[in-house]
């Protein structure tokens, strides 16, 4: 463990962590379910498009759907069986809306087919790597879903000075990460020196959480030169990737900028690992780990196949009744509320989280201007003042507040005493505006098409009627002024109907 | 708005016009009692027309409006705030294959063929149901654009129970 200089944290919250329950029991493997649920839309980008038909078998580890862009990503059958449905189902999202997912029925047999497994992957070059982490879809598993191709790619394309794994599980709850440090050190470690390479980073920093002692020791037995792993301390959000740039490096990536154009690339300890398979076995991501914790009989972490039902994982822990819980994917700050458990695990659940349902909840009081939400704010933000322009829906005064460099931590809605929504207020008035930008995108398209069809119909009529239709390059000259042009037009028709007699 | 002083005043005049038609939400649907949002934007310019006579567009079409052109509006017709958007979508089976709701679509948003099957590209459909009368059979129906995961937007007190969650106080 190296003693780096740390830079300390511009606001942020020590949370309590409730990690201990989790943290130290060695994580299992879920059975597979008889139904996978697979929604075309695991990630950041564009919806894949499936490639298999209903009715069609498949074997484990086979395409099922794929990426449409550059910013896409390939899904994988987790096991085999017969594609059952391409549908729409429940899924994950705070709306309650349903989402088209294929459907697999399983047949219970587990068996990986054999891949095209590089037999050295530090001798591949940097494309043929990245061409196996395409293949491979792999994204985010830190929660946000980035694909993780476009990080390498853009991360191989300019300069990287540094590299972070970042294993600061900072959400309380949380420890699949903490797990897959204990469990799998020396890929983890592997990972970092691949990606390192791959990147040509010059440093490269494995950051763990300064209450996860079990995976520090962990790395540190199977500790490489080039990788240097770096305890921070325990203070949420530590890990959010701007926020852990700060802290280790003390550079701050400017606004409306990626961490990529100061030359840091942030990888989540989970995605450099899945990474690191897709470069040595081939092997697909269809399987993550994560942490089922809070009021379980049985907390702990668990492999799950990606489009296990969380209904059916809820099972394998015990709990049959739900009704007096809610059920949270993610931790308890950042988390969004299950509305339906036959929704399915996607590639960035890392959590299934179940607290109690409160029977007495006081709603939330006026703002009291106590300034609470501004210290605790890891941006740097006046939530106060941001809250104001959101619930007003002033846009422009949002925007002027930098409401986009929000992260949607909660550490202002945490502090206030008057439990007002903040982030709910943030999170509306970010797609208030989005919503506003794609208004106007479709109502360019309007003009476009709307132009045209005028033109079409002016064209149409042999030029001659004029009268009531507009056309785009005349569009504000005064009638008056198209006089001579409308004259022409009149005689150039009488000339032709004149020849046809 | 300061209008520079060598600009000929038909220039000046066809900036302004085109300024009006991007503020417009180019739903193209007549309710302003033009022929479309270009129109209207010339009417406003050049008439004197009344800026306060577009529903689609709601209170947010006409605070730019008046910010523009300086130009006070009255009280609104209609609808206070803009309307929800939403598109229309033909009952395929139902439909004779008449050829008017394409006639009527302003910005050909409608395919199909004479005696064959319309459809509408969901895409470029901008809801103004212009095509809703013409239908001799009824087959066109409206429908809420917004019902799908892609246009769902985060309404504001959505999850006022967020913070109910926060259990994780030290």
């Amino acid at each position: 463990m190296s003693e780096r200089q740390l830079y300390s944290l511009r606001g942020g919250i020590r949370l309590e962590p409730y990690k201990s329950e989790t943290q130290s029991i060695a994580s299992r493997r879920l059975p597979i379910p008889e139904k996978l649920i697979l929604p075309l839309q695991q990630h950041v980008g564009l919806v894949a498009e499936p490639c298999v038909k209903v009715g069609q078998p498949v074997v484990k580890n086979e395409l099922i759907a794929t990426a449409t862009s550059y910013v896409g990503m390939h899904l994988h059958a987790p096991a085999s069986g017969v594609i059952s449905a391409i549908d729409q189902f429940p899924v994950i999202h705070p709306s309650g809306l349903p989402a088209t997912c294929i459907e697999i029925t399983t047949d219970g047999n587990d068996a990986t087919p054999e891949s095209d497994n590089a037999d050295d992957p530090h001798a591949l070059d940097s494309h043929a790597i990245y061409r196996l982490i395409v293949k491979a879809g792999i994204v985010g598993l830190g929660g946000a879903g980035f694909p993780a191709h476009v990080k390498i790619r853009e991360g191989t394309g300019q300069t990287v000075d540094t590299l972070i794994i970042n294993g600061v599980e900072c959400e309380p709850y949380i420890t699949c990460d903490d797990r897959l440090m204990q469990e799998r050190s020396i890929e983890v470690l592997a990972a970092a020196t691949l990606i390192a390479g791959v990147m040509s980073a010059a440093e490269c920093i494995v950051a763990v959480e300064d209450d996860m002692p079990a995976a520090m020791s962990a790395l540190c037995d199977v500790a490489r030169d080039g990788v240097e792993l770096v305890s921070v301390p325990a203070i949420y959000p530590t890990g959010g990737e701007k926020q852990l740039i700060t802290v280790l490096t003390g550079r701050e990536v400017p606004t409306g900028l990626l961490p990529i154009d100061i030359g840091v690339a942030v990888l989540n300890v989970a995605t450099a690992v899945a990474v690191y398979r897709a470069v040595v076995s081939g092997q697909p991501l269809t399987e993550r780990l994560l942490t089922v914790a809070g009021d379980v009989p049985t907390p702990g972490n668990v492999s799950v196949l990606i489009g296990t039902p969380i209904q059916y994982l809820l099972e394998q822990f015990g709990m049959t009744d739900t009704s007096k819980h809610r059920v949270l994917s993610g931790g308890p700050m950042m988390g969004t509320e299950i509305l339906d458990l036959a929704a399915p695990v996607t590639k960035t659940v890392n959590c299934v989280l179940i607290l109690p349902r409160e029977s007495h909840e006081q709603p939330p009081s006026a703002c009291i201007r106590c300034g609470d939400c501004v210290p605790v704010c890891p941006v740097g933000l006046q939530p106060q003042q941001l809250f104001e322009a959101a619930r007003i829906s002033d846009v422009d005064a949002a925007q002027d507040l930098h409401l986009f460099d929000c992260i949607d931590c909660g550490c202002c809605a945490f502090a206030c005493p008057s439990r007002i929504p903040l982030v709910q207020y943030f999170l509306h008035a970010k797609s208030s505006i989005e919503a506003l930008d794609n208004d106007r995108t479709q109502a360019d398209l309007a003009r476009a098409r709307y132009t045209a069809h005028q033109q079409r119909i002016s064209a149409a009529a042999g030029s001659i009627a004029f009268a009531g239709v507009e056309l785009a390059d005349v569009s504000s000259l005064e009638p008056s002024d198209l006089q001579s042009d409308i004259k022409a037009a009149v005689a150039r028709a009488n000339q032709r109907r004149h020849d046809e007699t | 708005m300061l209008l520079h002083h060598q600009e000929p005043e038909r220039d000046s005049k066809r900036r302004i016009i085109s300024r009006v038609d991007e503020i417009l939400p180019q739903t193209q649907c007549q309710q302003c009692g033009y022929p479309g949002c270009l129109p209207y934007a010339r009417a406003i310019v050049s008439d004197n027309a009344p800026i306060d006579q577009c529903p689609p567009g709601g209170q947010v079409v006409r605070r730019a409006l008046v910010e523009l052109l300086g130009r006070p509006g009255s009280s609104m017709r209609g609808a206070d705030f803009a309307e929800s958007s939403h598109v229309v979508v033909i009952d395929e089976p139902a439909c004779i294959g008449c050829t008017k709701c394409i006639q009527a679509c302003p910005v050909d948003a409608i395919v199909g063929a004479a005696k064959q099957m319309h459809t509408v590209i969901t895409a470029a459909c901008t809801g103004c149901e212009l095509c809703i009368d013409p239908c001799p059979v009824d087959c066109i129906d409206i429908i809420d654009a917004a019902d799908d995961l892609a246009h769902w937007r985060w309404q504001r007190l959505h999850y006022a129970g967020h913070e109910r969650r926060m259990i994780a106080r030290p």
